[in-house]
Protein backbone atom coordinates (compact mmCIF):
# COMPACT_ATOMS: atom_id res chain seq x y z
CA UNK A 1 0.00 0.00 0.00
CA UNK A 2 2.51 2.09 0.68
CA UNK A 3 4.49 2.08 -1.95
CA UNK A 4 1.54 3.63 -3.89
CA UNK A 5 2.05 6.76 -2.65
CA UNK A 6 4.53 8.03 -4.72
CA UNK A 7 2.31 7.42 -7.60
CA UNK A 8 -0.69 9.01 -5.85
CA UNK A 9 1.97 12.12 -5.37
CA UNK A 10 3.05 11.73 -9.73
CA UNK A 11 -0.82 11.52 -10.35
CA UNK A 12 -1.49 14.53 -8.23
CA UNK A 13 1.64 16.73 -9.22
CA UNK A 14 0.73 16.15 -13.00
CA UNK A 15 -3.02 16.84 -12.27
CA UNK A 16 -2.36 19.98 -10.72
CA UNK A 17 0.75 20.98 -12.45
CA UNK A 18 -0.95 22.02 -15.41
CA UNK A 19 -3.63 24.38 -13.49
CA UNK A 20 -0.40 26.56 -12.40
CA UNK A 21 -0.29 27.70 -15.75
CA UNK A 22 -3.59 29.19 -16.48
CA UNK A 23 -4.04 32.61 -16.55
CA UNK A 24 -5.94 34.49 -13.59
CA UNK A 25 -9.25 35.83 -15.82
CA UNK A 26 -11.36 33.15 -17.35
CA UNK A 27 -13.95 33.51 -20.39
CA UNK A 28 -17.39 31.45 -20.74
CA UNK A 29 -19.33 31.21 -23.98
CA UNK A 30 -22.67 30.16 -24.64
CA UNK A 31 -21.53 27.63 -27.53
CA UNK A 32 -18.50 25.04 -26.65
CA UNK A 33 -17.06 25.35 -29.81
CA UNK A 34 -16.48 29.52 -29.21
CA UNK A 35 -14.49 27.93 -26.33
CA UNK A 36 -12.51 25.55 -28.02
CA UNK A 37 -11.83 28.48 -30.42
CA UNK A 38 -11.09 30.96 -28.05
CA UNK A 39 -8.57 28.03 -26.41
CA UNK A 40 -7.12 27.59 -29.85
CA UNK A 41 -6.53 31.37 -31.11
CA UNK A 42 -5.06 32.37 -27.25
CA UNK A 43 -2.82 29.19 -27.44
CA UNK A 44 -1.10 30.28 -31.05
CA UNK A 45 -1.01 34.26 -30.56
CA UNK A 46 2.12 35.51 -28.83
CA UNK A 47 2.15 38.36 -26.06
CA UNK A 48 3.55 41.74 -27.64
CA UNK A 49 5.07 42.07 -24.84
CA UNK A 50 6.12 39.39 -23.20
CA UNK A 51 9.29 37.14 -24.82
CA UNK A 52 7.31 33.99 -26.13
CA UNK A 53 4.50 33.54 -24.13
CA UNK A 54 1.33 33.17 -25.65
CA UNK A 55 -1.88 35.04 -24.64
CA UNK A 56 -3.36 32.16 -23.13
CA UNK A 57 -0.59 32.14 -20.52
CA UNK A 58 0.58 35.43 -20.02
CA UNK A 59 -0.54 37.85 -17.31
CA UNK A 60 0.76 41.37 -18.89
CA UNK A 61 -1.88 43.66 -19.52
CA UNK A 62 -1.80 43.79 -23.07
CA UNK A 63 -2.21 39.86 -23.16
CA UNK A 64 -5.18 40.43 -20.65
CA UNK A 65 -6.59 42.96 -22.69
CA UNK A 66 -6.57 41.02 -26.15
CA UNK A 67 -8.40 37.96 -24.55
CA UNK A 68 -11.01 40.39 -23.74
CA UNK A 69 -10.90 41.54 -27.29
CA UNK A 70 -11.10 37.86 -28.93
CA UNK A 71 -13.58 36.66 -26.77
CA UNK A 72 -15.81 39.82 -27.90
CA UNK A 73 -14.71 39.29 -31.63
CA UNK A 74 -15.87 35.72 -30.74
CA UNK A 75 -19.18 36.64 -29.20
CA UNK A 76 -19.73 39.02 -32.42
CA UNK A 77 -19.41 35.55 -34.57
CA UNK A 78 -16.15 36.97 -36.26
CA UNK A 79 -14.06 34.39 -37.90
CA UNK A 80 -10.91 32.87 -36.73
CA UNK A 81 -9.08 34.19 -39.54
CA UNK A 82 -10.98 37.73 -39.23
CA UNK A 83 -9.60 37.40 -35.46
CA UNK A 84 -6.06 36.87 -36.42
CA UNK A 85 -6.14 39.17 -39.17
CA UNK A 86 -6.83 41.77 -36.39
CA UNK A 87 -4.29 41.30 -34.51
CA UNK A 88 -1.26 40.66 -37.39
CA UNK A 89 -2.50 44.84 -38.76
CA UNK A 90 -2.24 46.20 -35.37
CA UNK A 91 1.10 43.83 -34.09
CA UNK A 92 2.62 42.28 -37.33
CA UNK A 93 3.77 39.12 -37.98
CA UNK A 94 5.66 38.63 -34.44
CA UNK A 95 2.31 38.27 -33.29
CA UNK A 96 2.12 34.52 -34.53
CA UNK A 97 3.81 31.67 -32.95
CA UNK A 98 3.43 29.84 -36.33
CA UNK A 99 5.70 32.22 -38.62
CA UNK A 100 3.49 32.02 -41.79
CA UNK A 101 5.07 30.68 -45.64
CA UNK A 102 6.52 34.07 -47.44
CA UNK A 103 9.80 35.29 -48.60
CA UNK A 104 10.80 36.15 -45.66
CA UNK A 105 10.33 32.94 -43.67
CA UNK A 106 11.45 30.91 -46.54
CA UNK A 107 14.85 30.75 -45.09
CA UNK A 108 13.44 29.65 -41.66
CA UNK A 109 11.39 26.86 -42.87
CA UNK A 110 13.53 24.85 -44.81
CA UNK A 111 16.67 25.99 -43.28
CA UNK A 112 16.43 22.52 -41.15
CA UNK A 113 15.85 20.54 -43.65
CA UNK A 114 18.60 21.65 -45.80
CA UNK A 115 20.77 21.74 -42.92
CA UNK A 116 20.03 17.81 -42.39
CA UNK A 117 20.90 16.95 -46.31
CA UNK A 118 23.98 19.03 -46.15
CA UNK A 119 24.73 17.01 -43.46
CA UNK A 120 24.67 13.41 -44.39
CA UNK A 121 26.01 14.41 -47.85
CA UNK A 122 28.98 15.64 -45.76
CA UNK A 123 28.50 11.76 -44.26
CA UNK A 124 28.10 10.23 -47.62
CA UNK A 125 31.40 12.42 -48.93
CA UNK A 126 34.02 11.31 -46.16
CA UNK A 127 32.85 7.34 -46.03
CA UNK A 128 33.31 7.42 -50.10
CA UNK A 129 36.63 9.67 -49.59
CA UNK A 130 37.78 7.59 -46.86
CA UNK A 131 37.21 4.12 -48.82
CA UNK A 132 39.64 5.16 -51.58
CA UNK A 133 42.82 6.64 -49.74
CA UNK A 134 42.32 3.42 -47.09
CA UNK A 135 45.30 2.41 -46.19
CA UNK A 136 46.39 -1.37 -46.55
CA UNK A 137 47.28 -3.28 -43.62
CA UNK A 138 50.60 -3.83 -44.37
CA UNK A 139 53.11 -1.98 -46.34
CA UNK A 140 55.40 -4.83 -47.02
CA UNK A 141 55.06 -8.29 -49.35
CA UNK A 142 53.81 -10.95 -47.60
CA UNK A 143 56.09 -13.96 -46.83
CA UNK A 144 57.37 -16.73 -49.46
CA UNK A 145 56.97 -20.28 -48.43
CA UNK A 146 60.46 -20.27 -47.37
CA UNK A 147 59.93 -17.74 -44.98
CA UNK A 148 56.44 -19.01 -43.84
CA UNK A 149 58.18 -22.58 -43.03
CA UNK A 150 60.55 -20.10 -40.55
CA UNK A 151 57.94 -18.00 -39.18
CA UNK A 152 56.26 -21.78 -38.25
CA UNK A 153 59.39 -23.38 -36.69
CA UNK A 154 59.52 -20.03 -34.52
CA UNK A 155 55.71 -20.33 -33.34
CA UNK A 156 56.46 -23.96 -32.70
CA UNK A 157 59.22 -23.27 -30.44
CA UNK A 158 57.43 -20.51 -28.58
CA UNK A 159 54.27 -22.22 -28.08
CA UNK A 160 56.37 -24.62 -25.02
CA UNK A 161 58.39 -21.83 -23.28
CA UNK A 162 56.59 -20.75 -20.17
CA UNK A 163 55.40 -17.52 -19.50
CA UNK B 1 42.97 21.84 -52.48
CA UNK B 2 41.89 19.66 -50.11
CA UNK B 3 44.05 21.71 -47.40
CA UNK B 4 41.46 25.27 -47.97
CA UNK B 5 38.33 22.89 -47.15
CA UNK B 6 39.49 22.35 -43.61
CA UNK B 7 39.14 26.32 -43.16
CA UNK B 8 35.30 26.07 -43.47
CA UNK B 9 34.44 25.58 -40.11
CA UNK B 10 36.81 28.37 -39.32
CA UNK B 11 34.77 30.57 -41.56
CA UNK B 12 31.45 29.38 -40.83
CA UNK B 13 32.25 30.23 -37.23
CA UNK B 14 33.41 33.35 -37.87
CA UNK B 15 29.95 34.05 -39.92
CA UNK B 16 28.18 32.74 -36.94
CA UNK B 17 30.43 34.97 -34.33
CA UNK B 18 29.51 38.13 -36.60
CA UNK B 19 25.53 37.70 -36.68
CA UNK B 20 25.48 36.40 -33.18
CA UNK B 21 27.68 39.95 -32.17
CA UNK B 22 25.31 41.81 -33.93
CA UNK B 23 22.68 40.09 -32.19
CA UNK B 24 23.86 41.29 -28.85
CA UNK B 25 23.09 44.73 -29.38
CA UNK B 26 19.36 44.49 -31.19
CA UNK B 27 16.67 44.74 -28.93
CA UNK B 28 14.36 41.83 -28.99
CA UNK B 29 11.45 43.85 -26.90
CA UNK B 30 11.16 46.41 -29.59
CA UNK B 31 9.08 45.98 -32.40
CA UNK B 32 8.31 47.92 -35.32
CA UNK B 33 5.17 49.35 -35.81
CA UNK B 34 2.71 47.00 -37.84
CA UNK B 35 1.12 49.95 -38.71
CA UNK B 36 4.20 51.78 -40.43
CA UNK B 37 3.16 53.87 -43.32
CA UNK B 38 -0.17 53.76 -42.75
CA UNK B 39 -3.08 55.97 -41.45
CA UNK B 40 -3.33 56.83 -37.61
CA UNK B 41 -6.52 54.76 -36.72
CA UNK B 42 -9.56 56.48 -36.59
CA UNK B 43 -11.17 57.16 -32.90
CA UNK B 44 -13.66 58.93 -30.99
CA UNK B 45 -12.47 59.75 -26.92
CA UNK B 46 -12.67 62.47 -24.95
CA UNK B 47 -9.96 65.04 -23.90
CA UNK B 48 -8.15 64.22 -20.64
CA UNK B 49 -8.75 68.26 -19.53
CA UNK B 50 -12.19 68.69 -21.30
CA UNK B 51 -14.47 65.84 -20.51
CA UNK B 52 -17.22 66.94 -22.52
CA UNK B 53 -15.28 67.71 -25.31
CA UNK B 54 -14.67 65.05 -28.06
CA UNK B 55 -11.38 64.47 -29.97
CA UNK B 56 -10.85 62.28 -33.24
CA UNK B 57 -7.85 62.32 -35.04
CA UNK B 58 -9.23 65.57 -37.85
CA UNK B 59 -7.89 67.29 -34.39
CA UNK B 60 -4.47 66.88 -35.08
CA UNK B 61 -4.07 66.03 -38.87
CA UNK B 62 -2.86 68.63 -41.13
CA UNK B 63 1.19 68.78 -39.42
CA UNK B 64 3.49 66.61 -38.08
CA UNK B 65 2.95 65.45 -34.51
CA UNK B 66 4.42 63.10 -32.24
CA UNK B 67 1.65 61.21 -30.41
CA UNK B 68 3.45 60.17 -27.08
CA UNK B 69 1.90 57.22 -24.71
CA UNK B 70 2.10 57.89 -21.26
CA UNK B 71 0.34 56.99 -17.94
CA UNK B 72 0.71 57.59 -14.10
CA UNK B 73 1.61 53.91 -13.45
CA UNK B 74 4.31 53.95 -15.79
CA UNK B 75 7.61 55.18 -13.93
CA UNK B 76 9.40 54.98 -17.31
CA UNK B 77 7.01 58.20 -17.96
CA UNK B 78 8.03 60.11 -15.31
CA UNK B 79 11.64 59.73 -16.25
CA UNK B 80 10.71 60.63 -19.89
CA UNK B 81 8.61 63.90 -18.93
CA UNK B 82 11.64 65.95 -18.37
CA UNK B 83 12.80 65.22 -22.02
CA UNK B 84 9.26 65.91 -23.41
CA UNK B 85 9.37 69.50 -21.58
CA UNK B 86 12.24 70.30 -22.96
CA UNK B 87 10.94 69.30 -26.58
CA UNK B 88 7.56 71.24 -26.41
CA UNK B 89 9.98 74.39 -24.81
CA UNK B 90 12.18 74.07 -28.60
CA UNK B 91 8.61 74.87 -30.45
CA UNK B 92 9.81 72.43 -33.15
CA UNK B 93 6.66 69.88 -33.25
CA UNK B 94 3.35 69.70 -31.62
CA UNK B 95 3.11 66.75 -28.63
CA UNK B 96 -0.17 64.84 -28.46
CA UNK B 97 -0.57 62.99 -25.14
CA UNK B 98 -2.28 59.74 -25.00
CA UNK B 99 -3.14 58.54 -21.42
CA UNK B 100 -3.20 55.09 -21.45
CA UNK B 101 -5.37 52.89 -19.40
CA UNK B 102 -4.89 55.45 -16.85
CA UNK B 103 -7.43 57.43 -13.89
CA UNK B 104 -8.49 60.61 -15.49
CA UNK B 105 -8.35 62.66 -12.10
CA UNK B 106 -4.64 60.83 -11.57
CA UNK B 107 -3.46 62.02 -14.96
CA UNK B 108 -4.62 65.42 -14.66
CA UNK B 109 -3.20 65.72 -11.14
CA UNK B 110 0.00 64.43 -12.69
CA UNK B 111 0.30 67.02 -15.28
CA UNK B 112 -0.47 70.19 -12.24
CA UNK B 113 2.61 68.87 -10.91
CA UNK B 114 4.87 67.99 -13.22
CA UNK B 115 4.27 70.44 -16.31
CA UNK B 116 2.04 69.81 -19.42
CA UNK B 117 3.79 69.13 -22.60
CA UNK B 118 1.34 68.31 -24.88
CA UNK B 119 -1.01 70.36 -27.11
CA UNK B 120 -3.82 68.52 -25.43
CA UNK B 121 -3.79 64.61 -24.17
CA UNK B 122 -6.51 62.17 -25.57
CA UNK B 123 -8.10 60.20 -22.75
CA UNK B 124 -8.17 56.34 -23.83
CA UNK B 125 -9.07 54.98 -20.58
CA UNK B 126 -10.02 51.54 -21.67
CA UNK B 127 -6.56 51.29 -24.11
CA UNK B 128 -9.20 51.23 -27.13
CA UNK B 129 -7.07 53.65 -28.98
CA UNK B 130 -3.69 51.93 -27.99
CA UNK B 131 -5.15 48.19 -29.09
CA UNK B 132 -5.85 49.71 -33.03
CA UNK B 133 -2.06 51.32 -32.61
CA UNK B 134 -0.94 47.92 -31.87
CA UNK B 135 0.52 50.16 -28.34
CA UNK B 136 1.84 47.24 -25.99
CA UNK B 137 3.30 49.11 -22.88
CA UNK B 138 4.22 52.77 -21.83
CA UNK B 139 5.63 54.68 -23.01
CA UNK B 140 5.81 54.79 -26.65
CA UNK B 141 6.02 57.95 -29.14
CA UNK B 142 5.04 57.77 -32.66
CA UNK B 143 5.54 60.31 -35.29
CA UNK B 144 2.84 60.95 -37.45
CA UNK B 145 3.03 63.25 -40.01
CA UNK B 146 1.03 65.82 -42.04
CA UNK B 147 -1.52 63.52 -43.39
CA UNK B 148 -1.89 61.35 -40.27
CA UNK B 149 0.24 58.72 -42.15
CA UNK B 150 2.37 56.95 -38.74
CA UNK B 151 6.32 57.15 -40.01
CA UNK B 152 7.94 55.69 -36.56
CA UNK B 153 7.04 54.05 -33.67
CA UNK B 154 9.70 54.54 -31.19
CA UNK B 155 9.54 52.36 -27.59
CA UNK B 156 10.16 53.59 -24.20
CA UNK B 157 11.76 56.09 -23.20
CA UNK B 158 13.04 59.96 -25.51
CA UNK B 159 15.87 60.60 -24.60
CA UNK B 160 17.75 63.42 -26.12
CA UNK B 161 19.66 61.61 -28.79
CA UNK B 162 16.44 60.32 -29.77
CA UNK B 163 14.88 63.65 -30.22
CA UNK B 164 18.12 64.67 -32.18
CA UNK B 165 16.90 61.26 -34.13
CA UNK B 166 13.22 62.51 -34.24
CA UNK B 167 14.37 66.24 -35.41
CA UNK B 168 16.83 64.44 -38.21
CA UNK B 169 13.12 62.48 -39.53
CA UNK B 170 11.81 65.44 -39.27
CA UNK B 171 13.02 66.80 -42.22
CA UNK B 172 13.54 64.29 -44.27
Amino acid sequence: MAKLVPFVFAGLFALFSSLAFAAIDTYQFKEPDKQARFQKLTNELRCPKCQNQNLADSNAEIASDLRAKIHTMLEENKSDDAIIAYMLERYGEFVLYQPRLSKQTLLLWTAPAVLLLLGLLVIVLIVRFRKKTALPLTTEAPLNPEQQQKLAAFLNNAQGTPR
Amino acid sequence: MSRWLLFIPLILFIVLGVFLYRGLSIDPTELPSALLNKPFPEFKLSDLKQPDKLLTKADFVGKPVLVNVWATWCPSCREEHQQLLQMAHEHKIALIGLNYKDERSLAQQWLLQLGDPYQFVIYDDKGMLGLDLGVYGAPETYLIDAKGIIRYRHVGVITAQDWQKLQGMLHG
